[in-house]
């Protein structure tokens, strides 16, 4: 049994657990993994339970939606929005469709976010989870109109509203119909955010383009985890603009703190903690005057 | 007269040939008038025949086209004793956005928009209308300021999008542009865009959250320009045409999409033929856009906004069981 659950022959199949992205390389195949950082090689296992952070240098692997869930709200709080909204293809290009329905398969989930409520150390709150192995975490009509979703239904029930993006973008595919969502998700943010709630935006790798671009930066407090990337242009893109070579640590989690456009950096293992702190130090109920 | 597009040489070919005629008219003392008005006649069908059924490409180029009027163009014929306003407050002032107040019609506006150069050396000033974060504050700051005098907005799209450069990642370029769209939510008063060229991405969204939003018949407006789509689709630049096509950009597919409210017509050939007509027939657009938004309270108008950008997806609700 024991070595059985080791060698964990049915991981694929459970629910949103993938610790190997393409880039992260893995040997051999899905017993051991290698961290794309300091090149060491663990047990998968030894990783999945240490949230996903590499034991030497810390280095942060990307979380699935449930593995997310699982590690920040309270155990069994969470019930999910939405699931039965369904991707279209607006502008008909060549098997989207079959794409999006092999990443369904893959994760386990209905598109690249997955909303719902839950509780975190008993306050209630909305989440929502991007899932950068669905479709890189691209923004099409169904995770715009999820997560548009999850922010009204938080100003429904006054309750704050979490978001872990994970996104490479406005998703092509859908072309401006994608880059609208950015506007829709934004104006349900203003609403939330008139009636005084809280919205924490907390950036994991990658969080890129469109998605940056909106409601990832409209947090009360834009929180990100360590070295992930965050920004609005590509780093190639960029490169080939200005000719000049960027810094290493260009579009990090780090570099944006040092330019003023990040409140925090919290630790994976940390963030659970830090975030119920902060949910709890915006319950309403500040100073009222007469 | 403007250099003519790849799309337009047919037209060209023949205005030559009339011109050529006519010159041998005059020197050779025969009349040909019989002849130059059957060929004037053609000519017309012709452009009527180009013009009124462009390909997507075409568009593409003509919305493009350097000497396309801007945004600068359009005040200028549109409104009286424009009044420039400079800077963002906290940094500079980024010259690929320009905004300030005037009259239109005797009513005092604020008018924003994307501002690129038609000759080299503008083009480098304003850094070919691509906006760094302070354009967009600057923006949101002449916004605000309009709300808290009741004046409308009007903002002019004309970008090829938000400045991919290191000094723009650094000020927060995401940033500057997810707070306009904020912002722009809860705006006041009436707000009305025109997509007078390229619309592009989020570098144009963010003067895009508006009540009304107009295309010019050829303008674009897109998630990623034809050249970006196609080397991310199939890895060839080159197959911008194909792409232009695929991704759906025109004022007629936004119009059919449901995504934009009106399209402008414009005159024969391009805006850039006779830009004072262009701006008449804009005008009209602006003031029929104005009268039905300031009718509404300012609980409507952000209302208005709010229908118009939350009903925008295309997706299928499954029946649950």
């Amino acid at each position: 049994m024991a070595i059985k659950s080791l060698l964990n022959l049915n991981r694929k199949k459970t629910k949103g657990v993938i610790v190997n992205s393409k880039n992260e390389s893995s040997f051999p195949a899905d017993l051991m993994t290698k961290c794309p950082s300091c090149r060491k090689i663990f047990l998968t296992k030894e990783i999945e339970t240490n949230l996903k952070v590499c034991p030497n240098c810390d280095h942060h692997f990307k979380m699935t939606a449930w593995e997310r869930i699982d590690s920040f709200l309270d155990v069994e709080s969470f019930t999910p929005f939405d699931e039965h909204l369904r991707t279209t293809n607006p502008l008909n290009f060549p098997s989207y469709i079959e794409k999006v329905e092999a990443d369904m398969k893959k994760t386990g989930l209905s598109e690249a976010v997955l909303t719902g409520s839950g509780t975190l150390k008993g306050e209630e709150v909305v989440v929502a989870v991007m899932d950068s192995h669905f479709r890189m975490g691209s923004m099409g009509s169904v995770v715009g109109e999820k997560i548009t979703r999850a922010i009204e239904k938080a100003t429904e029930m006054q309750v704050p509203f979490i978001i872990f993006t994970a996104s490479g973008g406005a998703r092509m595919q859908e072309g401006v119909i994608s880059l609208m969502q950015m506007a829709k998700t934004s104006v349900a943010l203003k609403r939330h955010s008139d009636e005084g709630l809280l919205f924490l935006s907390i950036m994991t790798d990658p969080t890129t383009g469109g998605v940056s671009a909106s409601f990832a930066s409209l947090g009360d407090l834009n929180i990100a985890e360590p070295k992930a990337l965050i920004g609005f242009a590509g780093r190639r893109v960029i490169e080939q603009t200005v000719r000049e070579k960027l810094p290493d640590d260009f579009q990090t989690a780090e570099f944006l703190l040092a330019h003023g456009q990040l409140d925090a950096i919290f630790h994976r293992k940390e963030m659970r903690d830090k975030v119920a702190t902060i949910v709890k130090l915006h319950r309403k109920g500040g100073v009222t005057h007469v | 007269m403007s250099k003519p597009m790849s799309f337009e040489e047919p037209i060209i070919k023949l205005k030559e040939k009339i011109d050529e005629l006519r010159e041998l008219a005059k020197n050779a003392d025969v009349d040909m008038s019989d002849e130059i008005k059957t060929l004037e006649e053609r000519l017309r069908q012709l452009e009527i025949k180009i013009y009124s059924n462009m390909e997507p490409w075409n568009r593409v180029q003509v919305a493009r086209n350097p000497e396309r009027p801007t945004t600068l163009d359009y005040i200028k014929e549109i409104f009286t004793d424009f009044i420039e306003l400079h800077g963002d407050r906290y940094y500079a002032d980024d010259e690929a956005i320009v905004g300030g107040i005037a009259f239109f019609d005797g009513q005092p506006i604020t008018v924003i928009g994307h501002q690129r150069g038609k000759a080299t050396k503008e083009n480098i000033r304003r850094n070919f209308g691509m906006p760094h974060p302070e354009g967009y504050r600057k923006a949101l700051r002449l916004m605000k300021q309009a709300e808290k005098f009741r004046r409308p907005i009007i903002c002019f799209i004309d970008t090829k999008g938000a400045y991919p450069g290191k000094a723009a990642e650094e000020r927060g370029q995401s940033e500057a542009i997810a707070k306009n769209l904020f912002e722009m939510a809860g705006l006041k008063v009436p707000v009305i865009s025109v997509v007078i060229g390229e619309g592009g991405s989020g570098g144009a969204l963010a003067l895009g959250v508006t009540n009304r939003i107009y295309m010019l018949e050829n303008s674009t407006y897109s998630v990623i320009s034809p050249e970006g789509a196609a080397s991310i689709l199939w890895k060839d630049a080159s197959l911008a045409k194909q792409a232009a096509e695929a991704m759906k950009i025109t004022a007629q597919d936004l119009k059919e999409m449901g995504i934009i409210d009106d399209i402008i017509p414009e005159v024969p050939g391009g805006a850039h033929r006779d830009p004072v007509s262009q701006a008449k027939i804009l005008k009209e657009y602006l003031k029929k856009g104005l009268d039905q938004l300031t009718a509404l309270s300012e609980e409507q108008i952000i209302q208005d906004r709010y229908d118009k950008f939350r009903k925008m997806g295309d997706f299928i609700e499954e029946i649950v069981q």
